[in-house]
């Protein structure tokens, strides 16, 4: 069955450097092994195709409900030089919601 | 010792709520107030004000502010901390001390922390074996070292306690990182040491949760933002800490905002790497270590941290001017908004291209559109879009380039598609582009100085 992200996690995001962090925390323990399991490093990067150049890297903390990602070459060349809009990869978050998971049972 | 103390976060960057401060000192009772006013690119802007004046250099927001707060502040015994002295924390100390003494405040002890700034010992930082390669790239310094506005050490919480040691009732640093604001009156009241690694990561997560306002309290939250109440008055958060480690995030009660595992939780994600690494000068902390646990309305508690000793490295942050760059943007409006955008950069850029002007990169970006979200924005019929901005920025080495290109936007209201506006503020101007150059220290090369000076 398909699921959308936002329906089972909220997210933050911010710049480190030339790369983008994007944190995604599920609602719950249901929502959180389902993110464990599908939102791999091979997912983000299809889904952020265009947007994020580089590596994808993805940290696990089972403890808040939450993985974080580092999208490497995404903002333009970092924070001050960037000549995009959303510089600092403050509305990537959102975008990661709006993903959408095809799930097992 | 105290058996608890309140640590109130007054700013999140420079330029956030002027408010915040004040009422963080009157609607009910704290301790400490911590404010953070330095962000990557800051150290630079202020190193150029002082180069033009050298009593400038520090967040002049702070000599105003403290006209309202240290009247209340030296009543209630609270203390202020901020790393808003910039370039120039002296300064900064000494228009404080001005402020005190036009408000008639006596015994007003002001510490200054200073030693961060190694713009000036480049050379013999360099002689001595450190070529302060970037971080990122591997590159030596000397690359851009013509170039360089600024150059500062990060510094940790513990010159911070040495200042409160000192009886200072304000302190004033340069680069100290957010962190080490909150970590360190909970090292000076409990008596905390250097090693240990599980109470620092502790403070410091407290601060990592301080470091940005009230983006832990329900500002910028993406979980049911809409529920968040009076943010017009948004309580800043409150950081309870206590004597073990444990440590209860909470408001002023009769501010707005909203304490919550989701609060507190997309403030802990925000801006990390590894969660198991958050370096900073005085831990490593273990971000998958914390525990949060809701304990009662808008109080949220944050125990079980676990750290690591710190490296035996500061981070230095380097600035250097880089180019020049411009910004400038048109609204088109319904019907066929986006396909006249569209055209509209493509006879910008045919202009810039036949003037043969120089740029590193131009990038257009159609506001409304897809600016956000790029190739994952819905893709909407020309019927359904009403309007949309398109925005043009350019950035180069050459500023005549640049101030050409600022000069080529407004032509396109009448030399280009139709049902066009938004240019009412004049050409876009070349700004001056600083780049940034992250780099490490050993230690021993730098020392963190406090001195105090005395009403």
């Amino acid at each position: 069955m398909k699921i959308k992200l936002r329906d089972i996690a909220h997210a933050r995001s911010g710049d480190k450097g030339d790369a983008a962090n994007v944190g995604v925390i599920a609602y719950d323990e249901k929502g959180y092994e389902i993110i464990k399991k599908y939102l791999t490093v091979e997912r983000v990067k299809k889904h952020f195709e265009g947007i994020c150049f580089g590596e994808v890297e993805r940290f696990e903390l089972p403890n808040i409900k939450a993985l974080n990602f580092l999208l490497h070459n995404t903002l333009g060349g970092g924070g001050t030089i960037s000549l995009k809009h959303d510089a600092q990869g403050k509305t990537l978050g959102a975008a990661m919601l709006r993903m959408e998971l095809e799930i097992d049972e | 010792m105290k058996e608890k103390i309140r640590i109130a976060s007054g700013q999140g960057f420079w330029g956030d709520l002027i408010d915040a401060p004040y009422w963080q000192v009157t609607e009910g009772d704290v301790d400490y107030l911590v404010m953070d006013y330095l962000a990557e690119v800051t150290m630079s802007i202020l190193q150029k004000q002082k180069n033009k004046n050298p009593n400038h250099g520090y967040a002049r927001d702070i000599p105003p502010l403290m006209e309202r707060i240290l009247p209340v502040c030296k009543e209630k015994g609270i203390k202020i901390i901020t790393n808003g002295g910039g370039v120039n924390p002296e300064a900064c100390a000494d228009e404080t001390l001005k402020v005190a003494e036009k408000l008639g405040i006596k015994n007003l002890k002001v510490a200054v922390v200073v030693g961060d700034n190694i713009k000036d010992r480049i050379d013999e930082i360099i002689a001595s074996g450190c070529e302060l390669n970037n971080m990122e790239t591997g590159e030596s310094i000397l690359k851009v070292k013509d170039k360089l506005l600024s150059a500062n050490v990060y510094f940790g919480a513990f010159p911070i306690v040495e200042a409160l040691q000192g009886g200072a009732d304000v302190v004033i640093t340069g680069r100290t990182t957010d962190t080490g604001l909150t970590l360190a009156p909970m090292i000076y009241e409990f008596g905390w040491g250097k090693e240990d690694y599980d109470l620092l990561s502790a403070g410091t997560i407290a601060g990592h949760i301080l470091e940005c306002g009230a983006q832990s309290t329900g500002g910028n939250l993406l979980a049911d933002w809409e529920s968040v109440p009076n943010m017009a008055k948004i309580g800043f958060p409150i950081a309870e800490a206590f004597p073990n480690g444990d440590v209860i995030i909470t408001k002023h009660e009769s501010l707005g905002g909203r304490v919550d595992i989701d609060t507190i939780s997309e403030q802990l994600v925000y801006e990390i790497g590894d969660p198991r690494e958050y370096i900073t000068p005085d831990c490593v902390a273990d971000f998958t270590s914390i525990k949060l646990e809701k304990v009662g309305k808008d109080r949220v508690k944050v125990y079980n941290v676990k750290g690591k000793k710190e490296t035996p490295f500061y981070k230095v942050s380097c600035a250097y001017e880089s180019g020049y760059s411009a910004v400038g943007s048109l609204t088109y409006s319904w019907p066929d908004a986006l396909k006249k955008a569209k055209a509209a950069d493509k006879i910008l850029r045919e202009r810039l291209n036949n003037l043969g002007l120089k740029f590193e990169e131009i990038r257009t970006e159609f506001v409304g559109y897809d600016s956000c979200h790029g190739p994952l924005s819905k893709q909407l019929d020309e019927d359904d879009i009403n309007e949309v901005e398109m925005r043009v920025a350019v950035r180069s080495d050459d500023y005549e380039s640049v101030r050409r290109f600022g000069r080529e936007i407004a032509p396109l209201i009448l030399t280009g598609p139709p049902s066009v506006t938004g240019f009412a503020s004049g050409a876009p101007k070349p700004k001056e582009v600083v780049a940034y150059w992250p780099a490490l220290i050993p230690k021993e090369l730098v020392e963190p100085k406090v001195k105090f000076l005395e009403l």
